[in-house]
């Protein structure tokens, strides 16, 4: 490694940088813009470069290494078409809080603002989309700029930020300095939650009879799992997740309420409904988990823990704001807890009475294939521990309801931004990152084809991610809400007729690829695709059209307004 | 409820962007904005008139605070501050009006910075509500072009 005070060119700078930041991977894709980074690249060995099909994929596998690992996920990409092409992949970072840095090329400094060749303000584009972003302007600010870049995406609430590198700032020269200690004067995140409203937050919890955790993604990007445990178990406190929450507190445990919101368990939502005390620990109290807020909790004293104090009374007035990282939340209230609490055992027996009113239930039959069926039976056959990545839609929502998370970093989804399209990058971005647990992507047959062009960066690096495909020949999501909201009328979601032979596609690509119609031959399929370790594995599941996903809280609606089932059975197929 | 909002930023290129895209993303009024550097070229200073009920101003200043580039955000409208305005506007000028434009120049304390056979050109200094109650009273006269700095603010030095 050169050591600081050596004469560099930006190139070089930007991989020591990057050598400095313990970057293993970057995920990229070349360019005009970029060619002396490229020829820099050629040499250098301890970085590895993983060269993508489309930018966006890119995006989508570096977030999904981050979520997977904790690390920045980093982006490579050139000026124009490339740098805009990761616009979509940056705003679901943005979305979620995932840390990763952004990379772009662009023209000569001399040439901003002409509308040169392959121009694009990308700085101007993604400053509503980044946490920050910057334009460098001379080799000598690239270091510290890197070194910034870096710490605003990973510390407070984490973030993608963007770092435009134009062209003659690549090839100058400069003395290299690597800065050891990083001052941004406009960020100082609150990391240590107030002693006084932890303490109160104390009090409360020890006095609630029927107090319920609400917890968010913020849990897992602070590593707070096991303080969670601890202080829920300890304290008797039934635990409701968020969809990026699930896996923050173990699935199989007794205190386990799964997830609540829009497509949360009905015990979890009623719990809501009916608690005097909601402790919500990193999330954000999203519209698709609160559903119409007048009528939110409204029994319950909420106490609300968040690293990003704008989540604080953004969305719904909370009575006691503890601004702050979610871990040192969790444990400094463990410290304060006092010895004695309330009894909840005639709160969980309510919620056990709720539960067993509506379990999440599916039918199985002989012949035909269920979606729930196959997620519930991966799930079995990993027992619970693979990092499941998803795509959008049915199968996500199926996902999380019957993929049993007992690890933290175990669900890896587009939660904010929704995007069709990244399950299948975020699963081979997790698959670089986490290699001592399977990685199981379950898609659907509308968003597989978004980025498909990524299963050649999976079969020619061998990542040994399970592709699982729900084909239900439906854009089945939206199929769902016609059939509820708009009288049935099935307006351009029916992919029957145009949809490709996805086996032979898989095949095409160069991976083994593997079709299931029935729940023996699905289960077949899954122990065969958990066994292969030779890279990708893809299994296509013909499941069933029309399938629902219940229980469902219309949008805008009321935990009251939750549908059970189908309105008009007979449109099963 | 009006609120006029002091913010430190970083004297870079783009910050003014980023806020007044903030702003707009999330939907918040922005009544005026204004912004010139410091006594240290590394900083400027911003003033913002913004309204909205508390929840939302309170919004407001979180998300200020929440960009990178702004170093300190103050809510300057419950504490002693003082807020000035420039108006510089041209009028109409005859023979039958020009004695009370005088006057009324006079009235507001305004300063004559042009001067034609038919038109003149005035400024007038003062915080936002005399600066509209100035251009009332004048519309009569015939404004021909009017435009305004929106307002600065700063602290009320200690004593
Ligand atoms: C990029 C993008 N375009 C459109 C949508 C809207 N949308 C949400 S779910 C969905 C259907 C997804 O269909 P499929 O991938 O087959 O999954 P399924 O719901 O059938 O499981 C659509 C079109 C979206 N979320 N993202
Ligand atoms: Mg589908």
């Amino acid at each position: 490694m050169p050591a600081s005070g050596q004469k560099l060119n930006g190139s070089e700078i930007f991989f020591e940088c990057l050598r400095r930041e313990n970057v293993e991977y970057i995920f990229g894709y070349p360019g005009g813009a970029l060619l002396k980074v490229y020829e820099t690249l050629y040499d250098v060995k301890d970085i590895k470069h993983i060269l993508v099909r489309h930018e966006q994929g890119a995006t989508h596998m570096a977030e999904g290494y981050a979520r997977a690992t904790g690390r920045p996920g980093v982006v490579l990409v050139t000026s124009g078409p490339g740098a805009t092409n990761t616009v979509t992949g940056i705003t679901n970072a943005y979305m979620d809080s995932s840390p990763m840095v952004v990379f772009t090329g662009q023209v000569p400094s001399t040439l901003i603002g002409n509308d040169a060749f392959q121009e694009a303000d990308i700085v101007g584009i993604t400053r509503p989309i980044t946490k920050h972003n910057f334009l460098v302007k001379d080799v000598r600010e690239l270091a510290s700029t890197i070194r910034k870049a870096f710490y605003l995406a990973t510390n407070g609430r984490p973030g993608p930020v963007l770092v435009d590198m134009p062209k003659d700032v690549l090839n100058a020269t400069c003395t290299f300095e690597w800065p050891e200690t990083v001052e941004i004067r406009g960020f100082k995140p609150t990391v240590k939650c107030h002693q006084n409203q932890v303490e109160k937050a104390a009090q409360k919890i020890a006095k609630a009879k029927k107090p319920l955790f609400y917890i968010g993604g913020g849990v897992i990007s602070a590593n707070a799992s096991e303080e969670l445990r601890e202080l829920a178990t300890q304290q008797n406190i039934p635990v409701t997740m968020t969809l990026q929450g699930l896996g923050a507190f173990p699935g199989d445990h007794p205190l386990s309420m799964g997830m609540l919101g829009m497509h949360g368990t009905f015990w979890a939502n009623q719990a809501v409904n009916s608690c005097d005390l909601l402790i919500a620990v990193g999330a954000r109290f999203d519209d698709r988990v609160t559903g119409k807020t007048d009528t939110f909790a409204t029994q319950a004293y909420i106490i609300h823990n968040d690293i990003d104090p704008t989540n604080v009374d953004k969305n719904i007035k909370v009575d006691l704001p503890v601004v702050g990282d979610a871990k040192h939340f969790l444990q400094t209230l463990l410290e304060a807890m006092p010895k004695q609490h309330e009894d909840r055992t005639p709160w969980l027996a309510e919620i056990r009475k709720w539960q067993e009113q509506c379990p999440l239930a599916y039918t199985n039959e002989e012949d035909s294939l269920k979606t729930e069926y196959v997620i519930d039976e991966v799930s079995r056959q990993t027992s619970g521990d693979a990092v499941v990545t998803t795509d959008v839609g049915q199968h996500q929502m199926w996902t999380s309801q019957y993929y049993r998370f007992r690890k933290p970093r175990s669900i890896i989804t587009s939660g904010g931004l929704g995007t069709m399209g990244y399950g299948l990058p975020a699963a081979i971005g997790a698959a670089f990152g986490v290699t001592d647990r399977p990685v199981v992507l379950f898609c659907g047959d509308g968003g597989f084809m978004m980025n498909v062009q990524e299963l050649v960066t999976a079969v020619h690096y061998k990542v040994p991610v399970k592709i699982f495909l729900i084909n239900n020949s439906f854009l089945g999501m939206v199929r769902q809400w016609q059939e509820l909201f708009h009288q049935e009328k099935y307006s351009f979601t029916d992919l029957g007729d145009s949809n490709p032979d996805f086996v032979k596609v898989a095949e095409a690509f160069g991976c083994k690829a593997l079709r299931a119609e029935n729940p023996a031959e699905a289960k077949k399929a899954i122990t065969e695709a958990l066994a292969w370790n030779e890279g990708p594995v893809f299994v296509e599941f013909k499941v069933v059209k029309k399938d629902m996903v219940f229980p469902m809280v219309p949008a805008g609606g009321s935990i009251s307004d939750m549908l059970l089932e189908r309105l008009n059975p007979k449109t099963m197929v | 409820m009006k609120h006029i909002i002091s913010v430190l930023v970083e004297n870079k290129f783009g910050t003014l962007n980023r806020v007044a895209a903030m702003f707009s993303a999330r939907g918040f009024n922005l009544e005026s904005i204004s912004i010139g550097e410091t006594e240290d070229p590394e900083f400027s200073r911003m003033t913002i008139v913004t309204r909205g009920d508390d929840q939302i101003v309170s919004q407001v200043l979180k998300q200020l605070n929440r960009l990178i580039d702004t170093i300190k955000v103050t809510d300057l409208t419950k504490q002693p501050h003082v807020e000035r305005e420039l108006l510089l506007m041209t009028l109409k000028l005859s023979k039958t009006t020009q004695h009370e434009i005088f006057e009324l120049i006079n009235v507001f304390k305004g300063k004559v910075v042009d001067i034609k056979q038919k038109s003149i050109t005035i400024e007038v200094i003062g915080s936002p509500d005399k600066i509209n109650t100035t251009i009332d009273i004048f519309r009569s006269y015939g404004i021909r072009e009017l435009a305004r700095s929106g307002a600065v603010a700063i602290h009320r030095g200690e004593s």
